[in-house]
């Protein structure tokens, strides 16, 4: 009961935290939450990660909030899916609340200005770190399909441009379609053996 | 009535916006200042630059200043809550369907599809991040004077911190913005 209890309240602070600091958009959450529950934590591993993303983008709404509701309800069920979806929320409520009396004085400020510029480079050094570590670990799985998805993907997203949505459409139906191809080639030529 | 129609627009939107923050801006704006004229587009601008400047998602952020503006905070609480109702249910859904049938072959295909598309996808909104802070205009420059040699100089170390010393993420960001105030005091040079 006692273990129940620090685990809700590390689950409650560890969304708070992370999200008081995704600026920059919502995948500035991926490299916070792999350091917090990946390495840290030991709750999820990178695979199971990687998979909460794909689910929290094939659903409408803020990926931040999404993927937090999804560690939530992977470690109690719905209560902690609702106690982490409190602790994502919070902070942009509180900070607005606060901030919509002196926008524009805050969007006008020299000093703000010049901590935001700092923190933006700052922001691209965390997601560099994470994309490197991510795009390593495909390369590195020495799968064709992979490889040739997340290049296909990386081009029809960043230059064309092309809704998300669709891209994880085409995705699963390309996983789910070599996948059975591979299945039946492995059955085909034997029990050989089990990875690629 | 407000709060009705300030729940009801923020349910739309949230239950819309697929594909991430970009993809909510121009239904926030519909909603907002075409539908509603609950905000001028210059305020509205005035949010996302706000959004962007302050942590969190943008779609949540703009709800909460608009349910600020209209209504105190009691409109920032229902127009946060309708914004992530719709998702949460779904989400929910989804998260019940992931652990259940996570271990059929079929699902583990799919998933060995999206994993490397989601690398992908967060290869490129690193990219885009990158370019803008970089160069003051978020493309390839022409000229030298368009190019951010404090924010490479920062990165660089941030990166060198990340990958050498295995520094927390939240302190490269945290003593990223740090050495940009301390930059901009002592030689004038920085911003946003």
């Amino acid at each position: 009961m006692k273990q129940h209890q620090r685990m809700m309240g590390e689950l409650f602070l560890s969304t708070l935290k992370i999200s008081a600091f995704t600026f920059g958009g919502g995948y500035v959450i991926v490299p916070l939450m792999r350091k917090r529950f990946v390495e840290e934590l030991n709750w999820i591993d990178e695979q199971e990660m990687l998979d909460l993303i794909s689910v929290s983008q094939s659903a409408p709404g803020p990926l931040a909030v999404n993927a937090a509701l999804m560690v939530g309800y992977r470690m109690a069920g719905i209560p902690g899916a609702l106690l982490a979806v409190l602790g994502t929320a919070l902070p942009p409520l509180l900070i607005i609340s606060v901030l919509s009396f002196f926008y524009r004085q805050f969007r006008d400020n020299a000093y703000v200005s010049a901590v935001m510029g700092g923190m933006q480079a700052g922001v691209a050094a965390v997601i560099s770190n994470v994309v490197l570590d991510l795009g390593n670990g495909v390369l590195k799985s020495k799968n064709l399909l992979s490889i040739a998805v997340m290049a296909g993907v990386f081009v029809a997203v960043y230059f064309f441009r092309v809704n998300i949505f669709w891209v994880i459409l085409l995705c699963a139906l390309l996983g789910l379609v070599g996948g059975m191809f591979r299945a039946r080639g492995t059955k085909a030529a034997g029990p050989k053996e089990e990875e690629e | 009535m407000i709060y009705w129609q300030l729940l009801w627009s923020m349910i739309q939107i949230g239950l819309l916006s697929i594909g991430g923050g970009y993809v909510a801006i121009p239904l926030i704006q519909e909603q907002i200042v075409t539908l509603h004229g609950w905000l001028s587009l210059t305020e509205f601008t005035d949010i996302i630059t706000i959004a962007e400047m302050t942590p969190g998602p943008i779609a949540l952020n703009a709800a909460t200043f608009v349910g600020m503006r209209m209504a105190g905070i009691p409109g920032a609480l229902i127009a946060t809550l309708g914004c992530i109702l719709a998702p949460c249910i779904i989400v929910l859904l989804l998260a019940k369907l992931y652990y259940k049938y996570r271990n059929l072959n079929a699902i583990q295909y799919i998933l060995s599809g999206l994993r490397p598309a989601v690398v992908a996808m967060i290869a490129s909104a690193g990219v885009s991040i990158v370019m803008l802070a970089f160069f003051t205009k978020g493309v390839l420059p022409h000229t030298l004077h368009d190019v951010r040699f404090l924010s490479i100089g920062i990165f660089a170390l941030g990166l060198f911190a990340l990958k050498r010393w295995k520094v927390s993420p939240l302190l490269v960001m945290g003593g990223s913005g740090l050495i940009g105030l301390v930059v901009y005091l002592v030689i004038g040079v920085g911003g946003y």
